[in-house]
This record gives structure tokens, C-alpha cells and sequence, in this order.
């Protein structure tokens, strides 16, 4: 039988997600040169939550986008052809700070498939990571710059995060 | 969703939804091919052959560059310089290729069926890129994209195909696709050219080319084939031309914002008037790099699951 214990609400995640948008505004010296792209589907509507707070913050506009990694990853042997929706990233990276925004960190390779991807969109002057959950278990040397909480978890549970967007409420659920 | 099959031999035995899915992957497939590195890793180690038999410009670079934009391997067969020329069947020769490790095969044949029968033969997928007057799949597939980007949708667009639809493969996969999606269809050709038992098929047949431009939102120009029109089909070129011929004057029968297609290769002057298909409703060019990314499409699809369907 499956338990699901709640292991963030509604004002846990706000805050996580303020502190997140101080952090990358105190190390990038400001948002004059940001720009913040959401690893679809599921990190955009954080990375469009960030976009906002930090806008609010800095009274710039920090440009969104986001980003489809379907054609870079490398699981497409093993697993079934996912539906692709086009990326969205209506401005150039080049020379820019680029965010990347996912809710959760786990194995590291969709960040390594959006990294790839995103250098195929030009060369950025960095590339930072922001992460709402980092659960552990990772298989690649990646780490995130940025995160909302560190959530150890065992291999078999399954986090899953609900946006307001999209499922109606802010959580972040452990699912064992 | 996923495409839960082998092979692309037909729009006739597809789903809507399936349709849907390989436009919906097209769409984001063109957004590859506006940007800097037109280049993806996805179908890295795949091998992909297009094995023509008949003449092609645009559909076999057409498929040849989805598939290298996706870093897949391609090789390309023509009749001229193979062993088919030295009497090697069409079965040996996709054994042979097979063995040496094709993933998929892009078929272009005479013959009706062609695809069919590679698709029975070899365990690789199987794209058909037209079989005799039978199908051309991916022109009807970037034909409806192209629709669909200029008209947002399909339910109630009335399409006309104009010319030669007896020889065209391209006008059936046209009407199996449209009529899937909601579109009426309307066939306009002289009836010498018109399929002897076209009644059977659900298309408005007109052979008088004003009463069928009336309100239509689409014409689609077919290619006279001039190098099957050595049988008396139709007394002259010229003839053709002014009875059939698409022109300025007639395309005023057609609502304001009409599109204006063609498959390719033109004969200007002959189906369609230079100043038509240089004109502002004309999105020929679009339908070619349409054609690029309905292809990347497939590949994606088929290649893409790593091949093993049936398990996912």
C-alpha cells in the first residue's frame, strides 16, 4: 500500500522559492543580464514563478523560457518516444547568465540533456541550476547552485510536486 | 501518446490521433531547423536508407537531411548505379541492406504496394515515400501541416486538389489524412484524368474548375505528370492549361485568404500561372521546409523509441 506524506506546503515553498530568487539576484550581481528557462514540463512553472519574484525584486523584466530536452536524452533505447512540444526561449543566450529551473534533481541527466541543449542554442557566459527538490541519487557530477530543499530519499519513492498551475495547490508530496 | 507501429506505408489506415501526434512533433521539430545548430543527438547509431526507384529531388534530401539533422546515418540507393541493374530482385535487395544494418528504410516504387511488401519483409520500419498512385504519406502529412499552421485547424476547410488526380499518389493521401480530420475534399480534373470508380471514395468530383474553386479555402495544384501524358488524356498542353490551369483570375472563385499549394515539381504556365505561384497566397516554400520537419517527425517516432514498440 502506498503512504503519501506532504514534505512541503503551500508557505514552505514560497519562502524556498523567495530565498531562491534572493540567492541567484546576490550572486548574478543583479538581473540585468539573467534569463531563466524551465526544463519542461515540469520545471516551467517554477521558472516562471522565479522570473516573477525576481522581477518584483530587481524591477527588471528577466526573460523566460522554456526548454524541451526530449531529443537529447540518453534513455530514448530503453524507454518509449515522448511527446515533444516545441522549446520556447524567444531570446538568444548567448553571453547571458542562464538559470536553469527543474523541481526536482534526481539522477542528473535531464539536466545533462538540457545542458546539451541548451548549448546548442548558443554560448552563455554561465549556466546555473535551481532545483525545488534535490532528492539525492545522482549518477552524473551534477549539482544544483540552488535549491529549495535537500529530501533524501530511497530509490523506490516517488516526489512528485503539484504547482498551483497546474494541479491546483503548492505541494510536494513523498509518495513510499 | 505514441505511434504504435512498425511502419508508415498510408494515411488511409491511420487514426486521427495519430495524425495529430505526427503534427504536433513536426511543429516542434521546425523550431530545430530556425536555429543556429540545426542539429540534435537523438538518433545517434541509427541507420536510415532511402531506396529510390523512381526520380526525387525533394522528398529523398528531404528525408536525407531530417535524418542527419537528427544524427542518423543515411545511406541513398538509386536504380542507376546498384546491382538492380545487374537483375538483383527487390526482395534481395532489401534482405542485403537489411543485413548490413539498416534501421529504416525511406521506399520510393513504381509500384503500388511497394512499401507493403518491404514492410512484410524486413524486421526495420518502413516509411513509404510513394508507391505507384497509390500513397505518398509525407506529402499528405506536410501538406495538412501546412494547412494547419495557416488555418489553425481542419473541421469544415473545404481543400481542393486540382489536375491529374488519376496518376496521384499525392491526392489520396491527401483525401484519407483531410477527410480523417474534418476537411471536405474536392477532386478537379479533367475526367479523363479523374480514378474510374472515384464514386466510391467520399470527395465532391468536379471537372468544370470554377464551379470547384467556389469557396474553397484551399487549392492544392497537382503536377501534370507530363511523362505519363503520352496516352491522349487531354488533347494539348495548352488546352490543359486554359481549362484547368490556375490563374489569377480564377483563384478570385475562392475565399480571400486562400492558400495556395503544390506538391512539386512545377510546371509553371502549364497547372499553375507564374504570378500565382510566386503570389502572396502561395506557401510552396513553406510546405517544402514543412516537408523536413514532418519527417524529423517520423524518424523521431519510429527510431526514436528505440525501437521497441510493442514493449512501451
Amino acid at each position: 500500500m502506498t503512504s503519501v506524506t506532504r514534505v512541503m506546503d503551500e508557505n514552505e515553498i514560497r519562502r524556498a522559492l523567495t530565498r531562491i530568487a534572493h540567492e541567484i539576484i546576490e550572486r548574478n550581481k543583479g538581473a540585468e543580464n539573467l534569463v531563466i528557462i524551465g526544463v519542461q514540463s515540469r520545471g516551467v512553472p517554477m521558472a516562471q514563478r522565479l522570473a516573477a519574484l525576481i522581477s518584483t525584486i530587481e524591477g527588471v523584466e528577466v526573460p523566460v523560457g522554456s526548454l524541451n530536452v526530449a531529443m537529447y536524452r540518453d534513455d530514448y533505447a530503453t524507454r518509449p518516444a515522448r511527446t515533444v512540444s516545441a522549446s520556447q526561449i524567444p531570446f538568444d543566450v548567448t553571453a547571458k547568465a542562464v538559470v536553469l529551473v527543474d523541481e526536482v534533481l534526481f539522477t542528473g541527466r535531464t539536466t545533462r540533456a538540457a545542458l546539451d541543449a541548451i548549448m546548442d542554442l548558443g554560448r552563455p557566459a554561465v549556466i546555473q541550476l535551481a532545483v525545488l527538490i534535490d532528492r539525492g541519487h545522482k549518477e552524473l557530477p551534477i549539482r544544483a547552485d540552488y535549491v529549495g530543499k535537500n529530501l533524501p530519499t530511497a530509490l523506490k519513492e516517488k516526489v512528485d510536486v503539484h504547482w498551483t498551475e497546474t494541479k491546483g495547490e503548492d505541494a510536494v508530496m513523498i509518495a513510499k | 501518446m505514441q505511434l504504435q507501429r512498425k511502419d508508415i506505408l498510408g494515411l488511409q489506415d491511420m487514426t486521427p490521433e495519430e495524425i495529430g501526434l505526427i503534427l504536433e512533433t513536426a511543429k516542434s521539430s521546425k523550431d530545430i531547423l530556425a536555429r543556429p545548430v540545426k542539429k540534435v543527438p537523438i538518433l545517434r547509431g541509427k541507420s536510415v536508407c532511402t531506396l529510390f526507384y523512381e526520380n526525387s529531388t525533394r522528398t529523398r534530401t528531404s528525408f536525407e537531411l531530417a535524418a542527419k539533422i537528427m544524427s542518423a546515418d543515411t545511406t541513398s540507393i538509386s536504380v542507376a548505379g546498384s546491382s538492380i541493374n545487374k537483375g538483383e530482385s527487390y526482395k534481395d535487395t532489401l534482405l542485403t541492406l537489411e543485413a548490413m544494418g539498416v534501421d529504416l528504410f525511406v521506399i520510393r516504387h513504381g509500384a503500388g504496394g511497394a512499401a507493403h511488401f518491404a514492410a512484410n519483409t524486413v524486421k526495420s520500419h518502413v516509411i513509404n515515400a510513394g508507391d505507384g498512385m497509390h500513397e505518398h504519406p509525407t506529402q499528405g502529412l506536410l501538406d495538412m501541416l501546412t494547412i494547419l499552421e495557416n488555418k489553425g485547424g481542419f473541421d469544415g476547410l473545404k481543400v481542393l486538389l486540382v489536375g491529374d488526380i488519376m496518376h496521384s499518389r499525392v491526392a489520396r493521401s491527401n483525401l484519407w489524412g483531410l477527410s480523417k480530420m474534418g476537411a471536405e475534399v474536392r477532386f478537379c480534373g479533367p475526367s479523363t484524368l479523374l480514378p474510374s470508380e472515384i464514386d466510391k471514395l467520399s470527395v465532391k468530383v468536379y471537372t468544370d474548375i470554377d464551379e470547384a474553386i467556389d469557396g474553397v479555402d484551399v487549392v492544392n495544384v497537382l503536377r501534370i505528370q507530363l511523362e505519363r501524358m503520352n496516352k491522349g488524356f487531354f488533347p494539348s498542353v495548352s488546352e490543359y492549361a486554359n481549362l484547368f490551369g490556375i490563374n489569377k483570375n480564377r483563384l478570385r472563385g475562392a475565399k480571400s485568404d486562400v492558400l495556395v499549394m503544390h506538391p512539386g515539381p512545377m510546371n509553371r504556365g502549364i497547372e499553375i500561372t507564374p504570378d500565382v505561384a510566386d503570389g502572396e497566397f502561395a506557401v510552396i516554400t513553406d510546405q517544402v521546409t514543412n516537408g523536413v520537419a514532418v519527417r524529423m517527425a517520423l524518424l523521431y517516432l519510429l527510431l526514436g523509441g528505440g525501437g521497441n514498440v510493442a514493449a512501451a
